[in-house]
């Protein structure tokens, strides 16, 4: 809030009460205006305050005590009720589709740390009023215990998976409370939640509002009440909504959740009443994955400062071994030494300056790559079984890179094509793009799976493509990034950051499919030939017959052969 | 059976033999081009050296194949029925093969040579006429036809068609001639021709007009080649000075030509000498000029390279040299530049008093 303070001091009275209210909120647009402020305050400040005395609503300078009552913490569920947009809920289209995605991916990871088959059933109902829509996502996972759920749906930055370096499809702890508060910000209604841990004991049932200013929950109702099933979680959201059909809808989420999580049970109920079931297609469990420290190529100076101050280590030397990945006592001495700190000295009195140092030195040192057992790839026969249970198509194949390493990150890329069949021949190719099998449908050219996608050259694959464009045809791509912290651009995860490691992983991935579908596609060409020259050969044979029968006044018997022969002749010349 | 009709059912029944003994059927035709031809200065024509193309029946032959043969019975039918047809008229009654019909005229037209070529005939015996005008006449010459209903005989005085001329049939074997002529007078465009008409040169320089409207066509050679064998005539090619007069015009009606040298020996007229107009009399006659094309100076170029009538004559190579030195070309029509009559009061007495120094 440093930041914000300085500015607001600078800025200038003419805008000051607009600063005020976006003050803190609206990042961007306010070094705007305090510049503006500024150039404005360069003129002689006499003039117009003589010119207009009358006027009373005539800026006022404000004296920093006028300033500091104006001045604030803002909550973090403040900031992004007014930025709703970072977090994909930007249109009533696109809030349906993230309430939903946020919903799905709890459950899911849920039910894969609880080790159970996910049965996950979405419905979407039309509320009374227009343009509104409750959605109900309910999972047969493991529950959550009473006292945690009203924060976790309705306090933000609150949840398991952000303070762990653990593959999962949440990251942040925003989504699912977002969602809340986007549906109570635009219908006023709280999010109602049933869970239940196992089948001896009760459901509880609680309906919750998120207190913006304070972000805490606020409890509507709890009670406890029966629920028939085993164990599970239900979730209810009443938002302002529209529902589509086609490109980036929820159809096209679930069935791209389908493709990379054949291991899942879906059924979506649509508003108009359908029920749409994607089958299980495998009853293997993505297998548990392990959580990994960080590793130190990957941290940050503030971070370290941080890690430092709160590490219950006791020398510089025990604290790097222990906190980090990759990184022996004998690695801890090095990285002491370059950074001329001692290894015995006290983490938590290490000053800025040599904390300084010890970043620069860590970066200087050689450590090896993280462990990559953190990761759970999909596998090359899984995502051939998604691809196969929802894409009708001729070839199918599939590619899970060995693993590697971003910014001290581990990472795994996996690809995908199915290519042919009911796919349209016509147009550009399908790319689907999975983060930790969760699938991304915006922002696709802002994505760094994208730009692998477009440099790789698929005219050495028997594609066609045109410069800087996608390959085109019947063919629908498939990438997915597995890693402990996908790099997404923004909160709403939508895109993958352009890191040049990731990219060229994705390309490797690419061009190991593009050459198993080049030598499908060369194949099925030369079948095709071979099957037009015999139609061509058949085509011309009878002429020469007829013309032979003319000249030589021969019966029709004789022509009949002389075809057969004919024919015999040329097969046998071609084979 | 005619003797053109067996050889068709000869190469029929190789075909045949061929595929019963399981193997792939050939038909093999003399290659039509420059480059398998030479030149005898004695027999005075370009003759076929012998190379042969051979189209083997594959795949990818399968449809040409197919269309010679039938193209071959059809003409063996023609041949037998003794009846004519257009290469117009075969490209369309092609029309009833299905698969096998020719989609554009040349495709037939270019079947029909190689039938042509494999039995070293002319189209004409084969039954096929072209649609191709022949060439005009004018001047001391009586042509001798008959008349198809009556057979009686029909004497055409070339000399007395006015301001007209007499047109050389297509076909002109039953023809006969008698003439008092002193020479024939063959002349590339139609323009020039009416002009020595209009004054009626010919009685002036005793002689026998024909115009050639560029490249001569078979019947048209034939025509001359008629006159200057049985009436013993000297044969001048009057043709504009650039490589397309010199090579395409002049050399075809000479010698014939590389795409049909199976046919040379009938189409050709080696009596004939190149009167005018010469890269020489462009200086003399001190005539306006054009600067050589770019495609006059590569025929050149390929005369002087793979021309086997311009390598055997010297005098020709140095007429090209020296054209493709001066770098330009004259039409016939450019005397007219001194005065309209110049080419009829000057310039063709000038030269047709000097025949030995007519280009070979």
């Amino acid at each position: 809030m440093g930041k914000a303070r300085k500015k607001s001091v600078k800025s200038k009275t003419k805008v000051t009460k607009k600063v005020k209210k976006k003050r803190g909120v609206t990042k961007k647009a306010e070094p705007k205006l305090a510049k503006a402020t500024r150039k404005s305050a360069k003129k002689p400040d006499k003039k117009p305050a003589e010119e207009t005395p009358a006027k009373k609503d005539v800026p006022r300078h404000s004296t920093a005590e006028d300033m500091a009552s104006r001045q604030r913490e803002i909550s973090v569920a403040e900031f992004f009720t007014k930025n709703r947009h970072l977090l994909g809920f930007d249109n009533p289209r696109k809030a349906l589709l993230t309430t939903i995605k946020e919903g799905v991916d709890n459950s899911l990871d849920a039910c894969e740390e609880g080790g159970i088959l996910p049965d996950v059933k979405v419905v979407i109902v039309p509320a009374r009023e227009e343009d509104r829509f409750r959605v109900t996502i309910e999972d047969n996972g493991p529950g959550i215990l009473k006292k945690q759920i009203p924060r976790i749906f309705a306090k933000l930055l609150y949840g398991s998976k952000f303070h762990r370096l653990k593959m999962s499809r949440g990251q942040q702890g925003i989504g699912i409370s977002a969602a809340g508060m986007y549906g109570q910000l635009t219908t006023g209604k709280p999010i109602s939640i049933t869970s239940k841990t196992s089948r001896n004991k009760p459901a509880h049932h609680y309906e919750l509002e998120i207190d913006t200013k304070r972000n805490e929950p606020r409890i509507i109702v709890d009670e406890t009440v029966d629920w028939p099933v085993q164990r599970g979680t239900k979730v209810e959201i009443e938002l302002e909504a529209k529902f589509q059909k086609g490109r980036q809808s929820v159809e096209e989420y679930l069935e791209q959740t389908a493709i990379a999580n054949p291991h899942v049970l879906l059924q979506f109920v649509t508003p108009n009443g359908e029920t749409k079931t994607y089958n299980r297609a495998s009853k293997e469990l993505p297998v548990e994955t392990r959580e990994i420290k960080p590793h130190p190529y990957g941290v940050e100076l503030g971070v370290l400062i941080k890690m430092l101050h709160d590490t219950k280590a006791r020398t510089l030397q025990s604290f790097l071994h222990s906190e980090f990945s990759r990184v022996s006592s004998q690695v801890a001495r090095t990285i002491c030494e370059k950074a001329k700190v001692s290894e015995r000295s006290r983490p938590t009195r290490i000053a800025r300056q040599e904390a300084d140092n010890l970043f620069k030195a860590i970066n200087q040192t050689k450590i090896m790559n993280p462990r990559t057992d953190c990761l759970s790839p999909i596998g090359e026969t899984l995502i051939l079984t998604g691809l196969k249970k929802q894409i009708e198509a001729d070839f199918y194949t599939s590619v899970t890179r060995p693993p590697s390493v971003y910014r001290g990150n581990p990472f795994q890329i996996e690809a995908g094509l199915a290519y042919g069949g009911s796919l349209q021949a016509e147009g550009l190719a399908r790319v689907l793009r999975y983060a930790n099998r969760v699938p991304l449908l915006y922002q696709q050219s802002a994505c760094a799976m994208t730009r692998s996608v477009l440099n790789t050259a698929w005219r050495n694959y028997a594609l066609s493509q045109s410069a800087g464009a996608l390959p085109s045809g019947p063919l629908v791509i498939i990438v997915h990034m597995a890693s402990v912290w996908v790099p997404f651009t923004s909160e709403s995860k939508e895109a993958v950051a352009h890191y040049p490691e990731i990219i060229k992983e994705v390309r490797l991935a690419l061009q190991e499919c593009g050459r198993q579908l080049a030598v499908f596609i060369r194949r099925r060409r030369k079948a095709a030939e071979s099957q037009r020259k015999k139609e061509y050969i058949q085509q011309y044979i009878p002429h020469i017959a007829i013309a032979l029968r003319e000249m030589l006044e021969l019966s029709e018997r004789q022509e009949t052969t002389i075809v057969k022969q004919l024919k015999d002749l040329l097969e046998r010349s071609r084979s | 059976m005619s003797k053109i009709a067996t050889q068709i059912k000869d190469t029929a029944t190789s075909v045949r033999t061929k595929i019963q003994r399981r193997s792939k059927p050939t038909l093999s035709f003399p290659l039509r081009s420059l480059s398998n031809v030479k030149y005898h200065p004695k027999q005075g024509f370009l003759q076929l050296k012998g190379k042969k193309k051979v189209r083997t029946l594959t795949v990818s032959t399968v449809k040409t194949f197919a269309q010679t043969l039938r193209m071959m019975s059809q003409a063996k039918t023609l041949v037998e029925d003794d009846e004519i047809m257009t290469k117009r008229e075969a490209y369309y009654v092609s029309k009833n093969w299905q698969d096998a019909r020719f989609d554009e005229q040349p495709e037939s037209d270019t079947v029909i040579d190689d039938i042509e070529a494999l039995f070293q005939v002319n189209r004409e015996q084969l039954g096929f006429i072209p649609e191709e005008k022949g060439g005009e006449v004018a001047g001391k010459l009586v042509v001798i036809d008959r008349d198809s209903e009556t057979g009686k005989e029909l004497r055409i005085d070339c000399t007395k068609f006015g301001s007209g001329a007499y047109s050389i049939p297509i076909s002109i074997e039953h023809l006969k001639f008698e003439a008092k002529a002193k020479f024939v007078l063959a002349i590339e465009t139609a323009g020039m021709f009416q002009r020595l008409v209009k004054h009626n040169y010919w009685r002036k320089a005793n002689c026998i007009l024909i115009s050639m409207g560029g490249v001569p066509t078979r019947a048209c050679r034939r025509f001359i080649r008629r006159l200057a064998d049985e009436l013993k005539l000297p044969v001048y090619a009057f043709v504009d000075c650039d490589p397309y007069g010199m090579f395409n015009i002049y050399r075809t009606l000479k010698v014939g030509s590389g795409n049909a040298a199976h046919i040379n020996r009938y189409f050709c007229v080696p009596k004939a000498s190149f009167l005018g107009v010469t890269p020489q009399d462009i200086v003399d006659y001190k005539l306006p000029t054009h600067p050589l094309k770019e495609v006059d100076i590569k025929r050149a170029n390929d005369a002087l390279k793979n021309d086997p009538f311009v390598q055997h004559y010297k005098p020709w190579q140095d007429s090209i040299r020296q054209l493709l030195e001066m770098g330009v070309r004259a039409e016939q029509q450019a005397f007219a530049v001194h005065d309209l009559n110049y080419v009829i009061e000057h310039y063709l007495p000038e030269k047709l008093a000097a025949p030995k120094k007519f280009l070979p």
